[in-house]
């Protein structure tokens, strides 16, 4: 008898070591590399608010699993955002990564998450590489490519009958890229085209120059601090009653509580806005809202969408991340409750989605301005790289 | 190309340059008197602007946000000096840089733990905003002018202060032979105090200033810092009239440049070779400047006299 229970303590023993380390690979693993130091870190502020405001949905379970998140900061630079997944991936052993705020960074970071055989969910930039001849299939994005919203705002504009528009943006790559894809689809003629320096902070001089133009309209791409700058000056040198003003990127909700009034009026292209009509973006909204004391950003509800789209991969394997093909297959489908309303995936893993026109208009009294829809653009639009992607 | 359009980026060029003094003056004096290389010159600037905005705010008041903030940036300056670059005069200067960018990361993280990362609201007061018209079609914004005469105003007091008081001759003085004023009674580390904490000030001048028409954020010093230091390199380190005259270069240069290179390079050019050269040349026409004035005059162009 004692020989007995001693054969089955050995095997109980025994099945407990080797159980073990099972139950604690029963998790799934999420690396979010965005940023989060300097300047630029108050948008990985919103993006990680999100992802946690995600996982509360979900009751941080998913098929059943517990979720792990790893957060990462990139610093915006590509070689510490790749070295921050590939710790990610060797150390921590992460089943996806997300995120991911510069298109450079993207393109660092895609192809070392890709090449080791794990998934990587994009929450923000959209470069045309991946979109086109670089495109994987364990890479998908919960955003937009980089010209669909310039792409929409030109379409605004030709359709208006605007012409005589003057352009500007900031002499970098993305400042390109966006008047390129303005061009894209603005026929009209363009008064002039001015790229001012990266990271400027004052554009009197550029003011100066644009009144004396006399332009019909004025459309401008500066992000973040670049735009606080433009908007206020823009204001106070009395442009904003002369020249209507239309931009991509300049203003969002988290610029409008720092300029306010200086926004009123101001055009803008998206595929999302807080006042989107639907259950899972008012809930987003609302609750992002109640927990944060603030208004989300497009950049929060992508990253919400890039978490319930990992746990709706999650849940079609019935929590099996081993089957990789499974999970990509059940991707595809984009099944479920997305803040932009239903939309699908395209061949190369970007949103088919509808863009809005937005207006920054008045809010209640006594709170910011809020931006709101005024028009649909584009219906179930396809970026343009989508061809050259060899994926059907 | 109309005569009021140069006259009013004139007006402009001349409005940078004035800030970029407020900047530089309090750089070039701490270096050239001190013998400090300073990188955290530009927190200064960025913990006026948030000092003033935060007051503004508490107050309501604007003219109060301004003194408060101005008190301080002077106290914070102060407070700099005691603590931590005391220790550095008889270092060497990398010891001296690696320090000061500490310093930088510190003030910027301690902006965004009290007032978060980003940035803060901060307006224009009634009576500053709107527009002058200083001649029939030459429109102004009030605020600018504003800026223009400030900064004018402050370089007299400091030319006055410096080269008529007793106060600037001990300054020379202790910049010239610091055991030698000692040596006579000088409390030369108060002096020092003194005048690393007035420099600090008016960089929170600049930055209170440019406030409410620039971006009130962590690390936002950084962004006008490089362009500081090209244009006490271009005056003469340690001469507050090379400041002056620094400054005022580098604003016109700068302004006039980003306004008038594209269209005059597209009369000689071809106009998609104008698009590309001219704002790549525009924002490095400070710099060419800065390497010309070094090739012909070390020194910078108004040495100080030491």
């Amino acid at each position: 008898m004692k020989k007995k229970y001693l054969h089955a303590l050995a095997v109980g023993i025994a099945a407990a070591c080797v159980a073990a380390p099972a139950l604690a690979q029963q998790k799934v693993k999420i690396g979010f590399i965005t940023t989060l130091s300097g300047p630029q870190g108050v948008i990985g502020e919103y993006m990680k608010n999100s992802v946690e405001l995600a996982l509360d949905h979900l009751g941080r379970k998913m098929a059943g699993l517990d979720v792990e998140v790893t957060y990462g900061d990139d610093q915006v630079k590509p070689d510490v955002g790749k070295q921050v997944a590939e710790e990610m991936l060797k150390k921590q052993q992460v089943d996806f990564v997300a995120g991911i705020i510069w298109s450079n960074v993207m393109l660092a970071v895609a192809p070392t998450v890709t090449d080791a055989g794990k998934i990587m969910v994009g929450t923000n930039a959209g470069p045309h590489e991946l979109a086109g001849k670089q495109c994987s299939e364990l890479f998908f994005t919960t955003s937009w490519q980089n010209d669909d919203t310039p792409e929409a705002m030109g379409k605004v504009m030709q359709d208006q009958g605007i012409t005589d528009v003057y352009l500007m943006a900031p002499n970098y790559a993305a400042g390109k890229d966006m008047l390129n894809g303005f061009k894209r689809s603005y026929k009209g003629r363009i008064v002039d085209e001015v790229y001012t320096r990266l990271g400027q902070t004052d554009y009197q001089a550029e003011l100066s120059q644009l009144r004396a133009k006399n332009p019909k309209a004025v459309f401008v791409f500066y992000p973040g601090g670049m735009g606080i700058s433009f908007l206020r000056q823009y204001s106070e040198a009395g442009l904003r009653g002369q020249f209507p003003l239309y931009s991509v990127y300049t203003v969002d909700e988290i610029s409008i509580p720092a300029v306010k009034h200086a926004a009123l009026g101001q055009y803008e292209t998206r595929y999302w806005s807080p006042d989107l009509k639907n259950s899972a973006n008012q809930k987003y909204v609302a609750d992002y809202r109640k927990k944060y004391g603030k208004m989300p950003v497009y950049y929060g509800a992508q990253s919400y969408d890039g978490i319930l789209l990992i746990d709706s991969a999650v849940r079609a394997v019935k929590g099996n991340l081993a089957d990789r093909k499974g999970m990509v297959a059940a991707m595809r489908k984009a099944d479920f409750a997305s803040t932009r309303g239903k939309f699908s995936y395209n061949t190369n893993h970007f949103p088919i989605q509808n863009f809005y026109l937005l207006k920054t208009v008045a809010g209640p009294v006594g709170q910011d301005p809020v931006m709101e829809i005024q028009k649909t653009v584009f219906t179930n639009h396809k970026d343009s790289y989508s061809k050259e992607c060899g994926m059907r | 190309m109309n005569f009021f359009l140069v006259l009013e980026q004139t007006l402009n060029g001349l409005q940078l340059g004035v800030m970029l003094f407020l900047m530089a003056a309090g750089l070039t004096l701490v270096f050239g008197i001190m013998n400090l290389m300073n990188l955290a010159h530009g927190s200064f600037y960025m913990v006026g602007a948030y000092l003033a905005t935060y007051f503004y705010q508490v107050t309501g008041s604007y003219l109060l946000g301004v003194l408060l903030g101005l008190a301080g940036t002077l106290a914070v300056g102060v407070a700099v000096e005691l603590v931590a670059l005391r220790t550095l005069y008889e270092r060497d200067h990398l010891d001296q840089v690696l320090a000061t960018f500490g310093l930088i990361l510190f003030f910027n993280e301690l902006a965004a733990m009290i007032w978060g990362r980003a940035a803060l609201y901060t307006d224009i007061p009634d009576y500053l905003s709107g527009h002058v018209d200083l001649l029939p079609g030459l429109r102004y914004p009030l605020y600018r002018l504003v800026i223009i005469v400030v900064g004018l105003a402050v370089a007299a007091l400091l030319w006055f202060v410096v080269a008529r008081t007793r106060l600037g001759m001990l300054i020379r003085a202790g910049a010239s032979n610091r055991a030698m004023v000692a040596a006579l009674g000088v409390n030369i580390r108060l002096l020092y105090t003194l005048v690393f904490g007035f420099g600090a000030a008016l960089a929170g001048l600049a930055g209170l200033m440019a406030g409410p028409i620039h971006v009130v954020q962590p690390g936002m010093g950084e962004l006008i810092l490089i362009e500081v230091f090209v244009v006490i390199v271009i005056g003469g380190i340690g001469s507050i009239r090379g400041a002056l005259a620094g400054a005022l270069i580098v604003g016109m240069v700068d302004t006039l440049g980003r306004a008038f290179l594209k269209p005059t390079l597209a009369t000689v050019l071809s106009p998609t070779a104008a698009d590309a050269a001219g704002p790549a040349l525009a924002s490095m026409l400070i710099y060419l400047l800065m390497a010309v004035v070094l090739a012909l005059k070390p020194q910078g162009l108004f040495p100080a006299r030491l």
